[in-house]
């Protein structure tokens, strides 16, 4: 049993969808409690992983592998290193919490937005663990599905024309990336990731399947120009997709980047690093004013995603250009580190802020900040969840967001204290769009009658945003054990990014 | 004279050709209300053809009638999804037929003898089979697009499918009498295909050869109906009974790649260089007229009808590639596109009614919140249309792509890639409607509450989601048969 951990961990939620639709319309609360334990298995199941992989030996483990394709030689692929644990770890703990979320907040067919959200984790899941190009390929598109229907049935007023231009943009992007594998099949004959990996290709090939691989993945975490399709999406998405789209699926495209731009096209990768750095201090930098002029606090939310992900990109590819311009490859590696840390306090922190909006909004139901004041007053708990939130989505220390821009920030005044400059003023846009934010939203007097009949958070809500404030906290004061996790994976992305290939 | 051998290896046609008699005049000296046991019958008749296809199947190529019948691994394959698609076209048609006053034994005979047709045509060997096979699949659609003979809109989308079709065959066999010329220039003329093959080494009118081609390939271009020849496909899908549509676009495509496969690959092998390009042309013209004159369709079947053209082009995309590893992805594409079709074409057939033919995209509006399993199925079917992972359709897809990069058409590639792109927003509108959309106030919408259409229909859509998780084993038989 314990050999397949991982087909357990894809196959438990998707499968388990099929019981919460089958409960049926007719019995809501069943389809509920049925989805809630379904979540929660996984995320036991995801701790055992915790305790069957071991940091120090590095490499990938829990190695699953069947032939699928016999006549392809694709193959049923899994494996994890740290970076896939933590990530994993990190969905099926949302995974829970968005399904508590949703308890009596989506009234209408709730048996099929569990049953999505639990097919939605499970197939990210698979994303995070399939190592085989095809197959992650599949898994990769078929995101798309579960997440076209969550926004489509219950989302905004707009929400068929974000859920369109959601499905179509990403797909757009991926498309080329399928050409891109079945060129490299040519050539190597397999998809598995690791011949891939040690495939040897000209410049002109690199290049080109740079960019390929570059337009999916970039559109996914998205990176300035193609994040415009994120702010309708999290703006129409109900509170659970918001959520699982920032926490999880944005990390599904620099993920996507760890896995193939860095070991398939290191050369191209390295020679690029300059255009990935610009774009993400663009994202930090601009993106960043773009947030603040926000009137819609979820947009206002994703752009400073937008942003936050930037330091993610810009992580990676400082440490491109430390190790092969600067041949620093201890720098590389807390730059690579800072952009995994990243990765996963973004998810915590961004999930956290949508949460807290989606409480307001099941109240209120208006997102405009204009419409807020004083809620502290009516709702002081809620008051400390979303100030403790409000800090780390500026990147105060003590909480995760610090941690990762900060390990990034070091590595870029290394390479170049300009790009640290830049990369620094997110600490102060960051502070600035967030805490105005707040501002407007909790304090002062209470000018909106309504917000006056605002109910304190229940125990459910608590639950929800507790769970998230210990995941914020833990690691931005305790950062150790999720560095260690991803220490020695770190460490082989950086030796992949100084490998020749030409 | 033909040997007790020869027969044997055309047992199940001519078991179907004795049945489909035998049919005709049972349904003759049947009372009116028996005829509801002529569709079981039907059934049978094709189950029992796809036993004796499996069980009869010869360790190696067969030959007939010297050479004029072949029985190959590839003629097997699509003989048994032309039946298999077939049985469920009668099984979903039957709630429809009797809905209109339609449950006659035409329509059950005339379907038996299409299928005849495709399987004299897959399995040809010679020019004269190809024809013989090609007519009677054509005229047999010709009726039975016409079969609703007091509507104005069938009958005038039969006579168009008529002059047009007959238009397609003079001009085929016009390329197949040029082609025999030329295979007697130099040499005795032939009409077998294996003879053919050569022909290009020995002739003295090469041009005349390719001028013969030219016109195979406009003939071969109709029939798959890739654009510009493509006309008739929309015209026909709207104005044709739902079922008989659900028929011409499933067999009828399967019959389509296997006449291109024993004409080019068979016949004109040597002069792959110059269909090759003249394919690929097809195809992206397909692709892109395919794609995006569907975007703007409002009927549901007239924009099936331009899916369908898309989809010609796809794999028009594998048949470019002009080699085992092409043909099987092409093979591949056809039976991928077969199911789904049925399959989207099912739904629509279970959720008819007499005078409500559910044949508009907004007739769906709401089916959520209606019928979420009809819903789901159609969800299915219609990912699984716009080639989304893990469906069938998105296999067929990459398999076709991979075809094409492999035989070194990487612009092919793209154009596909790029009106797969496009080709997904028609789909997603659907979808949307059925999901997203509130049901309006005087829907009418309801599902058929025939059993064995639902349980059928069911397995069918489900089969999308089965076979895009384990596609290999199907994807190794398409590639044995080409010899891989």
């Amino acid at each position: 049993m314990f050999n397949h951990l991982l087909s357990l961990l894809i196959w438990l939620p998707v499968v388990g969808a099929i019981p919460v639709l089958l409960a049926g319309a007719s019995r809501p609360n069943m389809a509920r409690w049925l989805s809630l334990l379904v979540a929660v298995l996984t995320f036991a199941a995801s701790l055992l992983l915790l305790v069957q992989y071991h940091p120090d030996a590095g490499g990938m483990q829990l190695v699953e592998s069947y032939l699928w394709i016999p006549a392809w030689g694709v193959h049923y692929g899994l494996a994890v290193d740290g970076i896939s644990v933590a990530l994993i770890l990190m969905t099926t703990f949302v995974g829970i919490l968005v399904i508590a979320g949703a308890w009596e907040v989506i009234q209408d067919k709730p048996h099929q937005y569990m049953a999505a959200m639990l097919m939605l984790e499970g197939l990210l899941i698979g994303v995070f663990c399939a190592t085989d190009a095809l197959l992650f390929y599949a898994l990769f598109e078929a995101i798309l599905i579960p997440m076209f229907i969550l926004i489509g049935i219950w989302g905004g007023p707009r929400r068929v024309y974000a859920t369109l231009k959601f499905f179509i943009y990403t797909f757009f992007g991926s498309v080329f990336m399928l050409i891109a594998l079945l060129y490299l099949y040519q050539k190597a004959g397999t998809f598995d990731m690791a011949t891939l990996a040690a495939l040897p290709l000209t410049m002109k090939e690199q290049t080109w399947i740079f960019f390929a691989f570059l337009i999916a993945f970039a559109i996914k975490v998205p990176m300035v120009p193609v994040h415009t399709w994120l702010p309708d999406a999290h703006v129409e998405a109900p509170t659970g997709g918001s959520v699982v789209l920032a926490a999880v699926m944005l990390k599904v495209g620099t993920y996507g980047m760890l896995r193939f731009i860095l070991p398939i096209t290191p050369d191209a990768g390295g020679h690029f690093a300059w255009l990935i750095i610009g774009l993400s201090l663009v994202a930090i930098v601009y993106i960043g004013y773009v947030a603040l002029v926000q009137e819609d606090m979820k947009k206002l939310v994703a752009y400073s995603s937008v942003a936050h992900m930037g330091f993610v990109t810009l992580g990676i590819f400082i440490a491109f250009m430390l190790v092969r311009e600067q041949g620093n490859a201890e720098m590389a590696q807390l730059g690579m580190q800072g952009a995994l840390v990243q990765m996963i306090s973004h998810g915590f922190v961004s999930g956290a802020m949508f949460t807290c909006i989606g409480v307001m909004y099941d109240r209120l139901h208006t997102r405009q900040i204009k419409d807020y004041g004083g809620v502290i007053n009516v709702m002081p708990w809620f008051g400390f969840f979303y100030v403790l939130f409000a800090m780390a989505n500026s990147g105060l220390p003590g909480t995760s967001g610090f941690v990762g821009e900060f390990m990034v920030i070091m590595a870029s005044f290394t390479a170049n204290p300009w790009i640290a400059l830049f990369a620094a003023f997110t600490l102060i846009i960051g502070a600035a769009y967030t805490l105005w934010m707040v501002k407007r939203v909790l304090w002062g007097d209470i000018t909106n009658p309504h917000v006056a009949e605002m109910k304190e958070i229940n125990g459910r809500e608590t639950f929800v945003l507790t769970a998230f404030a210990a995941a914020v906290l833990a690691v931005g004061i305790w950062p150790q054990p999720l560095v260690h996790l991803m220490d020695s994976s770190a460490m082989q992305l950086v030796h992949q990014l100084a490998v020749h290939k030409i | 004279m033909p040997n007790f051998n020869d027969i044997l290896i055309l047992l199940p046609e001519f078991y179907l050709v004795a049945a489909a008699c035998l049919l005709l005049l049972l349904d003759a000296f049947m009372k009116p209300e028996q005829r509801s046991s002529l569709h079981w019958l039907s059934i049978l008749v094709l189950l029992v053809a796809i036993y004796l296809v499996i069980a009869g199947q010869p360790d190696f190529t067969a030959t007939a009638f010297g050479g004029m019948f072949v029985r190959d691994r590839v003629a097997e394959i699509l003989k048994v999804f032309a039946l298999g698609t077939t049985a469920l076209v009668m099984v979903y048609a039957r709630p429809y037929l009797i809905d209109r006053q339609l449950l006659k034994g035409e329509f059950y005979t005339l379907m038996i003898f299409a299928v005849i047709g495709i399987m004299l045509l897959v399995s040809a060997g010679n020019l004269v089979t190809v024809y013989l096979g090609l007519e009677l699949l054509s005229l047999s659609s010709y009726a039975l697009v016409a079969l609703n003979r007091d509507s104005g809109l069938s009958t005038e989308a039969a006579i168009k499918y008529f002059v047009l079709g007959a238009l397609a065959s003079g001009m085929l066999l016009y390329g197949m009498s040029m082609v025999y010329g030329a295979s007697g220039m130099g040499g005795a003329p032939s009409l077998a295909l294996s003879h053919l093959h050569d022909v290009i080494s020995y002739t003295t009118a090469p041009k005349l050869l390719l001028f013969g081609l030219i016109f195979m390939v406009v003939g071969i271009g109709f029939k798959l109906g890739a654009a510009p020849f493509h006309m008739w496909i929309p015209d026909v899908y709207q104005g044709a009974s739902t079922p008989v549509t659900t028929f011409i676009a499933s067999g009828s495509k399967l019959a389509a790649f296997g006449m291109a496969y024993r004409l080019l690959e068979g016949g004109m092998g040597d002069l792959s260089p110059h269909w090759q390009l003249m394919l690929a042309v097809l195809a992206v013209v397909s692709l892109a007229i395919g794609n995006l004159v569907a975007i703007v369709q409002t009927n549901l079947k007239r924009m099936l009808a331009y899916s369908t053209i898309s989809h010609m082009g796809y794999l028009l995309l594998g048949l470019a590639a002009a080699g085992p590893e092409g043909y099987a992805a092409a093979m591949f594409y056809a039976i991928c596109y077969s199911l789904m079709s049925v399959a989207a074409f099912g739904v629509i057939l279970a959720l008819t009614r007499s005078g409500f033919e559910c044949e508009e995209i907004a007739d769906l509006k709401g089916l959520n919140q209606k019928s979420p399993w009809m819903a789901f199925l159609m969800l299915l079917a219609m990912f699984s249309l716009a080639g989304v992972p893990p469906l069938f359709g998105f296999w067929a897809k990459v398999l076709v792509l991979e075809a094409a990069i492999h035989a070194g058409m990487l612009w092919l590639a793209v154009a596909g890639i790029v009106f797969a792109i496009i080709g997904l927003y028609y789909y997603l509108n659907v979808i949307k409607v059925m999901y997203f959309d509130k049901p309006a106030e005087d829907s009418v919408l309801q599902v058929k509450s025939d059993g064995s259409m639902r349980v059928m229909l069911s397995l069918n859509a489900l089969s999308l989601l089965v076979l895009g998780l384990y596609w290999g084993p199907l994807l190794s038989w398409c590639r044995e048969a080409f010899g891989l």
